[in-house]
């Protein structure tokens, strides 16, 4: 057992010592290795900006049901409670006709021929009830369900016929970007990764004699291997905080104008929020990338 | 009788496959070594003289033959056997082969480390091996700075530091000057008669000549001579 703890120490510091008299190496390594992960964990945040920009444009999208011009307050209320009842329905708001004028008038007040049309006229808009759905595909079934019989004497028109093409086009879109942004992180961690791999394996080459050369005076695959492992993790470690700092600093920058571009997406907020598992993915991708790269690019020097 | 031999080489034959055409490095070698024999390998440059010491160290696998060390067959050790097998042999090659990363002492170090031997030793012996061969005042250089027969007694004080069963020594006076080789000889004998097996490829007639002990010659990848008290005779 104290064989073990001594041979394990003595790996650890080979391990060690390699980094430090590999230092341009190490650095090389790294960097590309800062680029990989900075790509993996930039795709989250690509998500997470386009998922913001999905919700904001879903809720920009209801249904406008128009109700009868002589409507009872408590056919209005039955009705609202009705919808509010509803799984799909995210939220309801009622506009009554006199809302709706008094809005109408206050964007048009500088057109004199409107309002003395108006004037005329008397309050020709309808009550309005705005039905907003959870998702785009629900708005379907919400129509279905003003619908039934008991509704119409109340509905005068729903406006979803009108918006239907859109929410229909917005809902496949959704689908699409969430598909497409799944295939292109997978792509671009998989390149990422070879990248990198590719890196260490020019390393290794590098060594192919130092290995062949321990081999031939009899040292034990694992004791070869136990170094580059180390170091492998090591350059991970290093990469991952790295990376993790230099997002920081970027989203320290870049957070306020996404922010105003795409209203909502606080990345800053999110990042601080998140600070420990984004640590903690990125160490993880780091090691696996370091130590798993090293393991299997030293692989072919060891058979002799 | 096999097993009186600590090292058996049965109608070995070595050819190597290069981009124009196959070099047959040996040919049906036949050779026994006893225990505590002190062997010299005779023969030209491009005789096969390594050849024959990296089949031995299973470097290279022969192309036909078996061979044989303490009645194993060299072939039937996996990967990880095999560095079982070079922990008793201690090898001095031609070409040094010393870890450029590592110093003059991590050099010698390493082939007590990887075998787990505790660091008090190892801080014993390698001072005193050093010393042995010349270099107690090179222990941190790097193998690129040291001369080239600086390196060779580097690598042979790695063979040295384990009391291996059995030494290769592969030219391990060429880059030395008369005096050092004599040194490195006396040494050899010395360690001979402690009980290590030595078998030791070289081209210098003076040192056949001076040792009067058994002596194959190689030529050509043939043994053509196997003499007790032998000289250097093509
Ligand atoms: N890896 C190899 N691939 C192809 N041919 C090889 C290889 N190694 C050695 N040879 C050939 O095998 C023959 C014997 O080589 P070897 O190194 O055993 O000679 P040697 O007797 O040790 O010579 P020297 O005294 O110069 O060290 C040579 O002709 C050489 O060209
Ligand atoms: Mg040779």
């Amino acid at each position: 057992m104290s064989i073990f703890y001594l041979t394990f120490g003595r790996i650890l510091k080979s391990g060690w010592n390699n980094f430090l008299r590999n230092r341009w190496l190490a650095l090389a390594t790294i960097s590309v290795m800062v680029l990989a992960i900075f790509f993996m964990t930039g795709l989250i945040f690509v998500n997470l900006i386009g998922k913001t920009l999905l919700v904001n444009l879903q809720n920009k999208v209801d249904i406008s049901v128009y109700l009868k011009q002589d409507v009872s307050e408590q056919d209005v209320s039955i009705i609202r409670s009705d919808l509010t009842f509803l799984n799909e329905v995210k939220d309801v708001n009622y506009i009554s006709a006199d809302e709706a004028l008094a809005s109408f008038k206050a964007k048009h007040q500088d057109n004199a021929v409107l309002m003395e049309s108006l004037q005329e006229l008397g309050n020709p808009l309808l009550p309005v009830l705005n039905v907003e759905a959870q998702e785009a595909s629900q708005y379907e079934a919400i129509v279905n369900f003003l619908g039934q019989d008991k509704y119409q004497k109340i509905v005068d028109k729903i406006n979803y016929q009108q918006t239907k093409p859109l929410i229909d086009r917005l809902s496949s879109f959704t689908n699409k970007v969430s598909r497409g942004g799944l295939i292109i992180s997978i792509i671009l961690a998989l390149v990422a990764g070879l990248v990198t791999f590719n890196t260490i394996r020019l390393a290794m080459y590098n060594f192919r004699h130092e290995v062949s050369v321990m081999r031939l005076v009899g040292a034990s695959n694992w004791y070869i291997r136990g170094p580059f492992l180390v170091e492998g993790i090591i350059y991970g470690v290093i990469a991952a905080v790295s990376t993790t700092t230099l997002l920081f600093i970027s989203l320290y920058f870049l957070s306020p104008k996404i922010n105003s571009l795409v209203p909502g997406s606080d990345l800053l907020g999110w990042f601080k929020v998140n600070f420990f598992s984004l640590l903690f993915f990125q160490t993880g991708a780091g090691i696996l990338l370091g130590g798993v790269g090293s393991l299997v690019a030293i692989r072919k020097y060891l058979k002799v | 009788m096999v097993h009186d031999s600590v090292i058996e080489f049965k109608n070995v034959s070595k050819i190597y496959q290069t981009n124009n055409g196959e070099c047959a490095a040996l040919t049906k070698v036949d050779l026994a070594v006893r225990p505590k024999d002190f062997l010299s390998v005779a023969g030209p440059s491009g005789s096969g003289k390594s050849t024959l010491l990296k089949l031995l160290l299973g470097e290279e696998r022969p192309t036909d033959g078996q061979i044989f060390f303490n009645g194993q067959d060299i072939a039937l050790f996996s990967t990880s056997e095999m560095p079982h097998l070079r922990r008793r042999i201690g090898t001095i090659f031609q070409d040094f082969k010393l870890l450029s990363n590592k110093t003059v002492y991590e050099n010698i170090a390493f082939a007590m480390e990887m075998v787990g031997k505790p660091t008090k030793e190892i801080e014993q012996d390698v001072p005193q091996v050093l010393e042995l061969v010349g270099l107690s005042d090179k222990t941190e250089y790097f193998p690129h700075q040291l001369s080239g027969g600086e390196k060779q007694r580097a690598s042979i004080a790695r063979a040295l530091i384990h009391r291996p069963e059995v030494i290769l020594a592969d030219e391990p006076t060429g880059n030395l000057d008369l005096l050092n080789t004599w040194d490195v000889v006396r040494l050899l004998l010395k360690i001979n008669e402690l009980g290590t097996t030595i078998i030791l490829a070289t081209h210098d007639r003076e040192i056949i000549n001076n040792l009067n002990r058994r002596v194959i010659t190689i030529n050509r990848g043939k043994v053509i001579r196997d003499e007790e008290n032998g000289r250097y005779v093509l």
